[in-house]
């Protein structure tokens, strides 16, 4: 009975599957070869577009968790807030202070805004599937670059974020921007060990830095354990969330937040002691141009987040009402949960002192991603004795050609 | 030919980079300056095909190095280094006597020795440069690279330690 229902799901699922397959050339253009192109611009519209919707997110969820209205004047539900705010900050009087480095002082915003928006460059939407002439398939990442650094990339990226806060705060000419810059530099290169390490964890289960490839290689059943039933291959069992022993993907979520200056580690900002910290100096559009930068890096960080934690483009679970719905939702419903997530932390819990963030960051959570990195590579040779792969058997190469039908 | 046209955009604003470093009093904008010059050289790797020291250059030095760099210039809020407000100490004519040694020597060795150049097909470049390949080569026991490979790690994490032993030490 089982067997039969799953075989049934199986059918229906190939089925599904081949409505989303493109011809590889249209009218004379190879689809393939614009694929980086949608994705760039698929990327940037996403970003840009959900930037003003975040903040109006983040207001409501704030207010129904601490049981406030939250917005509710301007639209229905205060939906036309986030246009009012953008629109207020574009028209403020623009403010520079005496004494100030001015080239550094205008430079900052937009270094914080830039490197945050290049981190998309790399980043997986979903996987499309072509049909050569041949009758071969093949699929391709949505990537506006699908390099095979994809990782290391990113983690470059969000790295260098930290210039545009550094140089604000010491281009100011201001103690407490100071201060914020200072904390925001020691804060992240902390917090840069334990994410690097996390996502180590993820590179040696995977056996690549590439993203894409990250991605397939959760397309697995849980675990590698044959037998199971085909609509938990590549489902929420089989991400590395869960393969990588749940250690790893908390110890990222905590070194995101901390990454992206966030509630409850926002202490470059920490409005009760630093007036507001990095941008007390900073008015009108460049004031909106850290804040939008500040939200980039989180939807860039939650969407590797995605990618590496939680399958990417992966349908929940391999079968029909899922597997309908293409990739790329599935990717910004699992970005968007990351972002959920840093509302819910900021919402619920108060800001640390700055020697407990420290100490977290270098106590806890640096060892503590050393000893999984060892548990994990130990679990990956005892693997390799069974499977005789290093890395998992279905890393799939963008070239990759299944059999045609 | 794009890759002439980047080389010697990068070039100009590598070596434009380099000599802002030197040449500015500003602390904070000298470092600012090696950074820009750190990302120029990444970029270089790039397009040499050998994107994993690319992504390690950006990540390690541009990432981590530079930060602390500033960190500290900030913290101790230094001003323009005494040496430049001092004259005669005879540091500049050092400087500039070495740096023509550097040159010469650099300018004899280009002379000498045959640099590849399209010996290799851009592919098998392409392939030289992942991380897989980088890893292979480094971990095989067969090639000479493991040994110095774990030399270096293990004298990191003895000044790691030592790091830690000076910090901790009673004062």
């Amino acid at each position: 009975m089982l067997t039969g229902l799953v075989a049934h799901w199986d059918k229906l699922r190939d089925g599904i599957y081949h409505l989303f397959i493109f011809p590889e050339y249209w009218h004379g253009i190879r689809l393939p070869a614009l694929v980086p192109y949608v994705a760039l611009a698929g990327i940037f519209a996403f970003t840009l577009g959900i930037l003003p919707m975040l903040i109006w997110i983040e207001r409501v969820v704030i207010g129904l968790m601490q049981d406030r209205t939250g917005p509710n004047r301007l639209g229905p539900r205060g939906l036309l807030q986030p246009p009012a705010d953008v629109l207020k900050l574009f028209f403020k009087e623009d403010i520079q202070p005496g004494s100030i480095d001015v080239r550094l002082y205008y430079l900052a915003p937009f270094i914080s805004m830039l490197v945050a928006l290049s981190a998309g460059a790399v980043i997986p939407l979903q996987a499309v599937t072509f049909r050569n002439p041949h009758g071969g398939l093949f699929t391709v990442p949505v990537t506006p670059g699908n390099v095979n650094i994809g990782l290391l990339f990113m983690l470059a990226a969000s790295s260098l974020g930290v210039y545009g806060i550094i140089l604000a705060g010491w281009s100011s000419n201001n103690k407490y921007s100071l201060l914020g810059g200072l904390r925001a530099s020691a804060q992240i290169i902390s917090y840069e060990l334990a994410m690097g390490l996390s996502l180590l964890c993820v590179v040696l289960l995977a056996g690549s830095v590439q993203l894409d490839h990250i991605v397939n290689a959760q397309n697995t059943l849980p675990f590698g354990i044959h037998g199971l039933p085909a609509f938990l291959k590549g489902s929420i069992f089989s991400w590395y969330w869960l393969q990588s022993l749940l250690v790893p993907v908390v110890i990222y979520t905590i070194a995101m937040i901390a990454e992206t200056n966030r509630a409850p580690f926002d202490l470059p900002e920490a409005e009760s002691e630093l007036v507001a910290g990095f941008h007390t100096e900073y008015t009108s559009m460049k004031f909106a141009t850290f804040f939008a930068g500040e939200y980039v890096n989180m939807l860039m960080i939650c969407g590797l987040n995605a990618s590496v934690f939680w399958g990417g483009w992966l349908p929940p679970f391999n079968c029909f009402p899922f597997t309908f719905i293409p990739g790329f939702v599935w990717y910004i419903l699992k970005v968007m949960m990351g972002i959920f997530f840093y509302t819910w932390l900021r919402a619920t819990l108060p800001r640390l002192r700055y020697d407990a963030l420290m100490n977290l960051g270098w106590k806890r959570m640096l060892p503590l991603a050393l000893v999984w990195l060892f548990l994990l590579a130990g679990y990956s040779l005892a693997r390799t004795a069974v499977t005789q792969h290093a890395a998992p058997a279905t890393v799939m190469t963008a070239a990759h050609v299944a059999p045609g039908r | 030919m794009p890759a002439i046209i980047l080389f010697w955009i990068l070039a100009i604003v590598c070596v434009g980079a380099a000599l802002t470093m030197v040449t500015t009093a500003n602390p904070v904008r000298s470092a600012l300056a090696l950074v820009v010059c750190f990302l120029t050289l990444a970029v270089y790797y790039v397009t040499l095909s050998a994107q994993f020291i690319g992504a390690v250059q950006v990540v390690v030095y541009a990432g981590a190095v530079m930060v602390l760099f500033l960190f500290v210039i900030m913290l101790l809020n230094l001003g323009a280094p005494a040496a430049r407000t001092s004259e005669g100490s005879g540091q500049r004519t050092a400087a500039v006597a070495l740096g023509a040694v550097l040159l010469l020597v650099l300018f004899v060795s280009g002379m000498f020795f045959e640099v590849p150049g399209r010996a290799v097909s851009a592919a098998s470049a392409q392939a030289q440069g992942t991380v897989k390949a980088v890893g292979l080569t480094l971990y095989n026991p067969h090639l000479p690279w493991l040994f110095p490979f774990e030399a270096t790690s293990l004298l990191l994490l003895v000044a790691v330690v030592g790091a830690i032993v000076m910090t901790r030490r009673q004062v």
